[in-house]
């Protein structure tokens, strides 16, 4: 039952040939079993998910009204709050921190209907590329558990490709969704920046930030979208355009779609294996008879450096409220209030989050500031105007999500910058704040290849519409990892 | 004297519903931190969201400024560690504020004086915290109170045309009557909802920064005690040092803090958890449109009823003592005759009693009939002032509080006439010094006969009187 898609579960849960308690039990047991290797959950919350199942079938039993979500496990990125649940960003410095309030989405999932069953692992406050940042524990690829599963939302793309529950949402700040996705064989959307609320998305780079989605398919995907975006007013960003249904929308057809691919992009690092898997994509779109052009986004190479600057800036920013004073860790032994500052700051911090404090620091200080973080918002300009120059061309455009396949844990933990370059190709979409979904499209020595596709902004429903047809011509869907075929023979 | 050049920056909380970011409410007086939420708290993942009311309290206090409104301008983030601080950066405005190059007018005694605004832009206050200190000597902690946090504060900067303490008290005194004719903040300096920063410098030379005054008084005091600090300095041939300083109260003194070299960086970026604000002319329309009269405008109409600019500046910068003005104007009373008593006996009794003139029983109807009265003689104005004093204690009618206490004037000749004779045969010492030329006396004839009316004698015909009987013989 649990190697279903959710949409499948959600009409049997409907037509009530299958109770909630069924299968939040069978999540559960499944997740248990897995959770020892693969390590997805900072918290797993068995007692209030079957509490939610209960008192959803008393609903179902008297035939009330229930979500579009009603009964589907659930997974939420731990830098997303919870009431019910510690929200600790997978940092020491909120080790056991409880939020007061729930945030846009969680509420949103609730009310439909969904049931979060913990929080997952995730790179401390979303910093990282392999869940390797985070300060409790590594979580492992379930393609291959010598992998890392992608960061920083590595914890929900592992819980998701390894069945322990159907549905996941992450954050993407520069590809924290999309690159794991691709690294776990699943689907996993970006929405346009405004999209989804980030009320209750603890902040890492405000101006990037952006909450997304993981399922093993699209339509549970489009699903899962459509049911967290919206305008909210506690979010002066959030967008007001009303949302389409995009699962209903997957069923209209599509046409025939102009393809870009930026090859000056891929010039830079893209290995043999994910470019084959690429190529042959682009195949696949070509036969469905789509027109596959060449467009030019002369200054997203500028990408790594610009985003490295920008984040940073405002995450310098947004974590000066981690000062010891009103919540979170206080460390010991202070002898003053500078000291309660750094002595808090310097144990509740690690080294990537440091690192990255500083280089945000430094970008804005006097003197500075003009030749650093102006210089990268100017870039950041340019770089959207790129996006915006190639979308007169093409409706939507296509290129891998990441240049390598999952790579090793500890291989790059050392190597901060050829960490950054993982995110070469996810990093300009995320400044230019458009929509993206990264979706399988092969296997290469028993690993997955993702591909991002990228539209204008709140184009989200084109885009689903477009990874559906992928989808049914490739049948790269619902993949099961050699590690959940063992377990569940 | 060096001449004092000075600039003053005024920060003013707006008495707005709720606070800048969030739905707390904005009050004074609650227990501490139970007007909180996760926004003003700067918990994770909490998000501002601009409060309406306090753009368009801005937008008032802007064009009652005569500064021009920005279309368009943005909030950045200064950042900073402190407790008082839950986010650790105030959401401010940086190089795109609200609006910019305005003015007021004082009335000095040399007439009026503009002074320039340089800008007006919004942004949220810092928690309130009270130390260890205050609290017992010996206790090491301070206690944060959050209501104060996410209050939404303006601050107004002025251009360095002030020349003197007195003018800087105008200053402030003319910008809390605006803000409080506006109704958008009580704008009391003691309770901290108009505070000020002065910068002075003598004969344009190096400027001093003194933070945090919070009152009038001190406001004064420390501006002439800087003026006279620095003239030390400069006359014993020394530097005047860039620097921030702080006010001893207690002491009467300012005493640095830090120097030019020691000023914080506050890393300034465009806050990116809002909008940029755009405020279109129809907005602003609408907000001038609710404007109330504002003092200027005030002050300009009573000089044109005959009011000395004085007289028309305290009226003016009155709210509460205007609206009675202007009532009693509106009931068809002569102005120059309503601010006379005004601005004399009421005023005297309402600062004698730390009280407004809404809180005594006194109406514009009342004030009005009593100037009737008067006019018609009835009583005169050295009675005039004990029967107002008894209007301003009990809110009775002047004929009733004249007639219940017997304080009508006496005009009758024939029993005027008695008394003066009778003072003139009890003193003839003084009635012949005053026939062989010492008219000076003649008031103490008056005193006498007054005293023998119980004061009630109509002066003008006791002086008649008086004349013709001394003048007889």
């Amino acid at each position: 039952m649990i190697f279903q898609p959710a949409h499948k579960i959600l009409k049997e849960i409907r037509e009530r040939n299958l109770s909630p308690v069924e299968v939040i039990q069978a999540t559960l047991e499944w997740a248990q079993k897995l959770e020892g290797k693969l390590r997805s959950f900072l918290v797993l919350d068995p007692e209030g998910a079957l509490a939610k199942a209960l008192m959803l079938e008393e609903k179902l039993k008297k035939g009330e009204e229930v979500g579009p979500l009603a009964g589907i496990p659930v997974a939420v990125k731990d830098n997303i709050c919870t009431r019910r649940m510690t929200t600790t960003c997978g940092s020491r410095i909120l080790e056991n921190f409880l939020p007061p309030y729930d945030a846009t989405v969680v509420e949103k999932l609730e009310r439909a209907g969904a049931i979060i069953i913990g929080k997952t692992n995730c790179d401390e406050f979303a910093m990282g590329s392999s869940t390797e940042n985070s300060a409790f524990f590594k979580t492992a690829n379930p393609w291959d558990i010598e992998r890392v599963p992608g960061g920083s939302s590595g914890g929900s793309a592992t819980s998701v490709a390894s069945y322990q529950v159907f549905l996941a949402l992450g954050s993407d700040t520069g590809g924290s969704v999309r690159q794991p996705a691709s690294f776990c064989g699943i689907f996993g959307m970006k929405p346009t920046y405004g999209r989804v609320s980030r009320y209750g998305l603890v902040a890492f780079a405000s101006s990037l930030d952006q909450i997304g989605t993981f399922a093993r398919n699209v339509p549970d995907l489009a699903l899962l979208t459509e049911v967290i975006s919206g305008h909210d007013p506690r979010d002066s960003t959030s967008l007001p355009e009303p949302v389409p249904s995009y699962s209903k929308e997957l069923d209209s057809p599509v046409g025939t779609l102009r393809i870009g691919v930026p090859w000056d992009l891929l010039q830079e690092g893209l290995t043999p294996e994910v470019k084959e898997a690429f190529e042959d994509a682009l195949e696949i779109f070509e036969r469905a008879g789509f027109a596959i052009e060449e467009v030019s986004l002369p200054h997203a190479s500028y990408g790594i450096p610009t985003y490295y600057l920008i984040a940073p800036a405002e995450a310098s920013a947004n974590l000066a409220r981690y000062d010891g004073i009103r919540f979170g860790l206080r460390a010991k032994g202070e002898e003053n209030l500078i000291s309660l500052y750094k002595k808090t700051r310097g144990e509740g911090f690690g080294a990537e989050v440091k690192r990255r404090i500083m280089l945000g620091t430094f970008a804005l200080s006097l003197g500075y500031r003009d030749a650093f973080y102006v210089k990268a918002q100017k870039v950041r300009t340019l770089i959207s105007q790129d996006f915006q120059k190639a979308f007169r061309k093409v409706d939507l455009i296509a290129l891998p999500t990441s240049p390598t396949l999952p790579f090793k844990l500890g291989e790059k933990v050392q190597d901060p910058l050829s960490m950054y370059m993982s995110d070469l190709y996810t990093i300009p979409i995320s400044l230019a704040g458009l929509p993206a979904i990264s979706i399988p499209i092969a296997l290469k020595n028993g690993l997955p290849v993702g591909m991002q596709i990228v539209g204008p902004a709140l184009s989200e429903s084109l885009i689903f519409k477009a990874s559906y047809l992928f989808e049914r011509e490739s049948g790269l869907s619902n993949l099961k990892p050699p590690i959940v075929e063992e377990l569940s023979a | 004297m060096l001449k004092p050049t000075i600039g003053l920056e005024v920060h003013v909380q707006l008495k707005t519903r709720s606070k800048m970011f969030c739905s707390c409410p904005v009050e004074f007086k609650a227990e501490p931190n139970t007007l909180v939420c996760p926004v003003c708290l700067g918990l994770p993942g909490s998000l501002p969201v601009l409060n309406r009311q306090a753009v368009e309290y801005t937008i008032a206090v802007a064009l009652a400024l005569h500064c021009e409104i920005q279309p368009f301008s943005q909030f950045h983030r200064k950042n900073y560690f402190y407790p008082d601080l839950p986010k650790g950066y105030q959401i401010s405005q940086y190089d795109l504020p609200f609006s910019r190059n305005g003015y007021l007018i004082i009335e000095t005694e040399e007439g009026e004086k503009r002074i320039g605004i340089q800008r007006v832009h919004m942004e949220e206050d810092t928690a309130k915290m009270i130390h260890g200190e205050s609290i017992s000597r010996t206790s090491g902690y301070s206690l944060i109170d959050f209501n104060r946090s996410g209050v939404p504060l303006l601050e107004i900067v002025s251009r360095p045309d002030i020349s003197s303490p007195q003018e800087a008290t105008l200053y402030l005194m003319e910008l809390r009557s605006i803000l409080r004719t506006l109704g958008v903040s009580t704008a009391n300096m003691e309770e901290g909802a108009l505070r000020c920063d002065v910068n002075i410098s003598l004969e344009r030379g190096t400027r001093t920064e003194i933070k945090n005054l919070n009152s009038f008084h001190s406001v004064r005091k420390a501006l002439e005690y800087e003026i006279k600090r620095q003239e030390e300095v400069l006359k014993e041939k020394g530097q005047v040092i860039q620097e921030t300083r702080h006010y001893d109260e207690r002491a009467g003194v300012t005493l640095s803090m830090r120097t030019k070299e020691e000023a914080e960086d506050y890393r300034y970026f465009p806050e990116p958890d809002l909008v940029p604000l755009k405020i279109d002319p129809p907005w602003i329309e609408e907000v001038r449109s609710r404007m109330p009269e504002l003092p200027e405008d005030k002050r300009k109409r009573y000089k044109e009823l005959g009011l000395f600019p004085q007289e028309a500046a305290t009226i003016a910068n009155n709210p509460e003592l205007a609206n009675f003005f202007d009532s009693c104007l509106s009931l068809g009373a002569p102005g120059k005759e309503v601010a006379n008593w005004l601005l004399s006996e009421v005023m005297k009794y309402l600062n004698a009693r730390n009280l407004s003139i809404i809180e005594v029983p006194l109406s514009p109807e009342g004030l009005v009939e009593f100037l009737t009265v008067l006019k018609e003689g009835t009583i005169s104005s050295k009675i005039g002032k004990m029967v107002i004093e008894e209007m301003l204690q009990t809110g009775d009618g002047a004929r009733e509080i004249i007639e219940r206490r017997g304080l009508a004037q006496i005009s009758d000749p024939v029993l005027i006439k008695k008394w003066a004779e009778e003072v003139i045969k009890e003193n003839p010492d003084q009635v012949s010094q005053y026939r062989q030329g010492k008219e000076q006396l003649f008031g103490f004839f008056v005193g006498k006969v007054m005293k023998l009316s119980g004061g009630k004698a109509n002066p003008e015909i006791l002086n008649r009187i008086l004349k013709e009987l001394l003048l007889r013989e």
